[in-house]
């Protein structure tokens, strides 16, 4: 029995938007019921959130496409009334067109956003992935074919030599927040976390960077240390959030550096001058 | 009941999908399987293939939304108090309105005007101009259909400036050549190259990922993608942190806008006095390398161009300039500095010469064609099948006006040029003088030849025929199109175009031409072909298109075939123009020439739609310039190469035939120019931030090219692309223009994110929506070039506040340097400031 999903590789994803037109090329004026109504303007079935971190010059960019998860035990279904909402076999999660009219709570129901309230319609919609078109005997749905670097990676979740069912049993795959106690059949790699990053520089008095300091990140008993690169940059990846974090520099001959913070934010870092010790 | 039809965009083959007559669906050219048959490249034990797709470009995916657009012109127009046999009111362009006319009025007024003005002040009063991109294919692309009309008719031309790469045609030809190519290297098996041999990627004022190979969609972000994995390493020196950055991660640099030239001379000093260059390479291979370090080390002036002195110039910490030119060298490196290795931001400033120039110099001073070492934009140079001739637009045979597919192609009998960056100048303060044949692919001397305007013996222009497009938006103080059109001086203007453009308002008569998609023609997905030869390289697979009409032409519009067909057949001369073909007749005589038919009948191209060109089974390497790294003669499939075939192959284009630290060519043309010495040398803006003027405006504007839209088409016409937060900002229903600048600058100006804004200086105020991002330095604000949408407060009046986004209209129209007409855009001070209008 097919059961649709997806991965969706933020690390690959370079915020082309070609998901969202390729989404919206086939909706928009096409009424493709029973699955969708035609998607009006302003709906992003697909949206691409552009998430920016750090502070210049240490910035970091990801962008992250949120279509409907088809959740497991999804929200959005328990909120509907009156046979509006179904699960197909296949795992799709189907916001009828005709009955589902009037019904809002469909759309407040999700807690990621992905249902958007049709105005003139008066009705609830959202992405179907595009099933209209699996059911015609389409392999994948527009976002997916539209997509430049296969971050998005669509298939049988059940078929164990799928490639979307082999980066789930292969690479460590998320949920997206807020996270259920099902997994979805739309998960996630590479989301952004927490991180810290800087520049060191000694100061005495030379034009070189402080390559080769070593610097350590403390979280309870755990530390972690690395050195500086050739630029004397340095920066910790994958940091839990709301945690307390210290951060220390020591380097012979130069006076200790300690920065205690809650990584419920980015600290801003920025250039980190060390003085000669005495 | 649906059928499918192929079509090729500028920016990728499509699919298109028809029902009941109307477009339904867009999609990447859908091929059989079969079809394609993927290169393998092997790399450090592993295999890389593209898949069996085409990856376009966002905005092609609106295509259909364009189609559509309300934005369409339906019907021919007439400004409504114009009258061509009374008053013309020519200054009131751009403020009143129009009433639709027939056709057959349209053609009798256009035609009647072209033969008065022709009768009376001969063909050089006739003037007609082409944006670049606004449709694909070899038959209607502007140097077709379009040009074939005006050489009949006889017409003052408009010479085009490399307006994306000035600094590399006006500079980097000196350095190395290649001005075959208007300055950029061969790109011939660059990726392999880079893929097997490459340690570091230095993306130097660019950003692949908004600019895309220009022609060839997306299909080279995956090979970043298996770069980025192979743990190649990337650096990006750019005011702003671009896309590409934000797709790849790596190290960012982000330097005070002018001040490039001076850190790639810091770069240098380093490798000088540490002796990190390739020494060997460059005594056999460059000429004038001691003037150029007694230069560097300040022996010339007293100035030696330490890190240190960079520092000041840059904002960039001269121990990160050290730490960068001591990885440079100890990695093998590819430069990549512009979309076709050569072009960029840092090429579009004041002096942009001179930093182009030095990119060239600085590979050269690390080998320049050896294994890793090169200059490679990232988006071009794929394995292709080279030996496969199929003509692009930049080809002569590409075109209908002088190929061989046509019986006779007429020749314009009109000397007198006009040159695009200083039209208005040209039309309002008479007369004009520069340098240069615009795109100077035959000689280095090309650029040097002089013009004027009016040229003796010619008329002014009286008679100004638009044609597809815009350069509100994208040339510099653009408000002079304006003041042009509502001068008096133009008796006469049509627009031709397919949407209503920022020009289009400005004319007397309007000309509703179709899409692509509602008419017949050929073409091959990324190939311009001529100076971009190979082109195509950037795409995984060549594919050649049969562009099919899928629908008939929407309201009333026509094809531009069609159009100049009319016009012709009233001027007396169709047979002339058409030859008694119709537009698929041409496509499939361009087909017959073509190599195609050796490969696939007509009639199976025909029902197909599409022709692959796969790469060959059997592949020779030839990497671009490793012919001359290893001082053999040319072995790369560069047809244009004027030297190939004979005893100087092994040389490079420039006079020495080697690469020119003192250049030969501007010695013998220029020897005294101090604003583009024989040596490159660091020049500070006459527009920067150490100006006069940023006492008043402190803000460094930079407008690169956009990401989600092409030139001026696509924004505007396709609202779809309204709704991508990252291309514009709704705000209380209207589509702001992004422009993004560092929280230390909004906070200081009261800014917050999401606030309109209003960029300002002496020559405009155009209003934009504030982006608060940490992604652009102090002292910067980003705003790309481009906007569609000129739309000012107070229609007609060039001083009125835009709040369209035309950025543009801010720009210098100061030529680059006293002898290099090229534009500067990036040369721009503005204030920022909250706006309560």
């Amino acid at each position: 029995m097919t059961r649709y999903g997806m991965v969706i590789d933020v690390d690959r994803c370079t915020g082309c938007f070609n998901c969202f037109l390729a989404c919206r090329d086939e909706h928009a004026g096409n009424d493709h019921r029973p699955v969708s109504a035609a998607q009006p303007a302003g709906h992003s079935w697909i949206k691409v959130q552009e998430l920016e971190r750090g502070s210049f010059p240490k910035v970091k960019v990801s962008y992250v496409p949120v279509p409907c998860l088809q959740c497991t035990d999804a929200p959005c279904m328990r909120a509907a009334t009156g046979g509006a909402m179904a699960r197909r076999a296949d795992g799709i999660v189907i916001i009828d067109p005709d009955k589902a009219i009037g019904q809002r709570d469909i759309v407040s129901a999700c807690p990621y956003g992905a249902v958007f309230w049709n105005d003139v319609e008066n009705l609830p919609q959202k992405c179907t992935f595009c099933a209209h078109l699996l059911d015609d005997g389409w392999t994948e749905p527009r976002c997916v074919e539209a997509c430049p670097v296969q971050a998005l990676v669509f298939g049988d979740l059940e078929d164990p030599t799928s490639d979307v069912a082999r980066l789930i049993a292969q690479k460590p795959v998320e949920a997206l927040a807020p996270v259920p106690a099902e997994p979805p059949p739309v998960r996630y790699l590479g989301l952004p976390t927490r991180f810290v990053a800087g520049e060191i520089v000694l100061g005495d008095g030379s034009e070189e960077c402080a390559e080769g300091v070593s610097v350590s990140l403390r979280k309870g008993q755990q530390t972690f240390t690395i050195s500086t690169d050739n630029y004397g940059d340095f920066e910790f990846l994958g940091l839990e959030a709301d945690t307390e974090y210290v951060l220390s520099i020591e380097h012979a001959g130069y006076e200790r550096f300690e920065l205690h913070w809650n990584s419920s934010a980015d600290p801003n870092i920025g250039t980190i001058v060390i003085e000669r010790a005495g | 009941m649906t059928q499918d039809f192929t079509s090729c965009t500028n920016v990728g083959p499509i699919t298109v999908t028809v029902k009941e007559g109307k477009v339904v669906r867009v999609r990447p050219l859908v091929a059989e399987p079969g079809d394609f048959r993927p290169w393998t490249i092997e790399a450090g034990g592993r295999r890389y293939s593209p898949p069996r797709k085409f990856n376009i470009a966002p905005f092609v995916l609106s295509e259909r939304d364009r189609l559509y657009s309300e934005d369409r012109i339906r019907t021919p127009l007439k400004r409504v108090n114009f009258d061509p046999k009374g008053e013309r009111n020519p200054e009131s362009r751009g403020r009143v309105g129009f009433e639709p006319i027939s056709w057959d009025e349209a053609i009798e007024i256009v035609a009647g005007e072209l033969k008065r003005v022709k009768d009376a002040h001969g063909p050089s009063a006739i003037a007609a101009m082409t944006s670049s991109h606004h449709n694909w294919g070899n038959v209607g692309y502007k140097m077709s259909a379009f040009s074939r009309f005006f050489n009949l008719i006889g017409h003052t031309p408009v010479l085009d400036n490399p307006d994306s790469w000035e600094g590399w045609h006006w500079g980097a030809t000196h350095s190395y050549g290649f001005y075959w190519r208007l300055g950029m290297p061969e790109p011939y098996d660059m990726l392999e190259d880079a893929l097997q041999n490459a340690q570091m990627i230095v993306f130097w004022s660019n950003d692949p990922d908004s600019t895309r190979g220009i022609y060839t969609g997306q299909d080279a972000a995956i090979w970043r993608q298996w770069l980025k994995e192979k743990g190649v390493k990337m650096v990006f020196i750019d005011p702003f942190h671009n896309y590409t950055a934000a797709a790849m991660g790596g190290k960012w640099i982000a330097p005070r806008i002018g001040t490039d030239t001076a850190i790639a001379m810091a770069i240098a000093h380093v490798w000088i006095t540490e002796q990190t260059y390739d020494s060997q390479y460059v005594a056999d291979r460059t000429v004038g390398f001691d003037e150029f370090r007694d230069y560097i080390l300040g022996k010339a002036d007293g100035c030696p161009k330490t890190p240190a002195w960079a520092e000041e110039q840059s904002g960039i910490a001269a121990r990160t300039v050290k730490a960068l030119a001591r990885e440079w060298a100890s990695k093998r490196t590819v430069l990549s500095s512009g979309a076709r290795g050569g072009e960029g931001g840092a090429c579009r400033q004041a002096y942009g010469t001179e930093w182009a120039r030095m990119m060239v110099l600085l590979q050269a001073m690390q080998g320049l064609g050896k294994p890793g070492i090169s200059i490679w934009g990232t988006s071009m140079g794929a394995p292709v099948d080279a030996g496969v001739w199929f003509p692009g637009y930049g080809d002569l045979e590409g075109r209908i006006s002088t190929s061989r597919a046509a019986a006779a192609c007429p020749e314009n009998p009109v000397a007198q040029r006009l040159y695009r960056p200083i039209v208005p100048d040209a039309i309002l303060n008479p007369p004009v003088h520069w340098l240069g044949e615009g795109f100077c692919n035959r000689s280095l001397e090309q650029q040097f030849i002089p013009y004027t305007y009016p040229a003796p013996g010619c008329s002014e222009v009286k008679l100004w025929y638009r044609y597809g497009g815009s350069f509100v938006g994208t040339m510099t103080d653009t408000s002079k199109w304006v003041r042009m059109y509502q001068s008096p001086k133009l008796e006469f203007v049509v627009n031709q175009d397919i949407w209503w453009s920022s020009e289009t308002g400005f004319a007397d008569i309007i000309l509703p031409a179709c899409t692509q998609l509602e008419r017949d023609d050929i073409g091959e997905w990324g190939e311009p072909g001529g100076q971009t030869k190979h082109g195509s390289s950037g795409c995984n697979f060549r594919v050649v298109v049969r562009m099919k009409k899928c629908i008939e032409p929407l309201w009333e519009s026509k094809s531009d075939y069609e159009i100049f067909t009319l016009l012709a057949r009233k001027l007396g001369v169709e047979a002339a123009y058409t030859e008694g073909n119709t537009e698929r007749d041409w496509a499939r005589k361009i087909f017959e020439i073509s190599d195609l038919p050796k490969r696939i009948s007509w009639e199976d191209f025909e029902r197909k739609g599409y022709y692959i060109i796969n790469a060959p089974e059997q592949r020779k390497f030839t990497p671009g310039l490793r012919w001359f790294a290893e001082g053999r003669a040319c072995d790369t499939p560069d047809p244009r190469n004027p030297k190939l075939g004979t005893d100087k192959a092994h040389e490079l284009g420039t006079y020495s035939g080697k690469i020119e630290f003192v250049s030969e060519s501007l010695e013998k043309a220029f020897p005294d120019d101090a604003e583009r010495p024989i040596m490159p040398h660091f020049i500070p803006s006459w527009e920067g931030h150490q100006s006069p003027l940023a006492s008043r405006y402190p803000l460094q504007l930079l407008t690169p090219h956009p990401r989600y839209s092409f030139h001026t088409h696509y924004d505007k016409h396709a609202r779809w692309l309204d709704e991508i937060p990252l291309h514009r900002v709704v705000k209380n229903g209207f589509a702001y223009w992004p422009a993004r600048i560092n929280p230390r600058d909004a906070s200081a100006r009261g800014i917050e994110n999401g606030d309109v804004i209003k960029l300002h200086n002496d020559r405009a105020a155009v209003l934009c929506a504030a982006v608060v991002t940490e992604r652009v330095r102090q002292g910067v604000v980003h705003s790309p070039v481009s906007s569609a949408k000129y739309d000012p407060l107070e229609p007609g009046n060039p001083r009125s506040v835009d709040r369209g986004g035309c950025v543009a209209l801010l720009t210098p129209g100061r030529m680059m340097s006293q002898n290099v007409p090229g534009m500067a855009p990036n040369s721009c001070l503005v204030e920022v400031e909250k706006w309560n209008g």
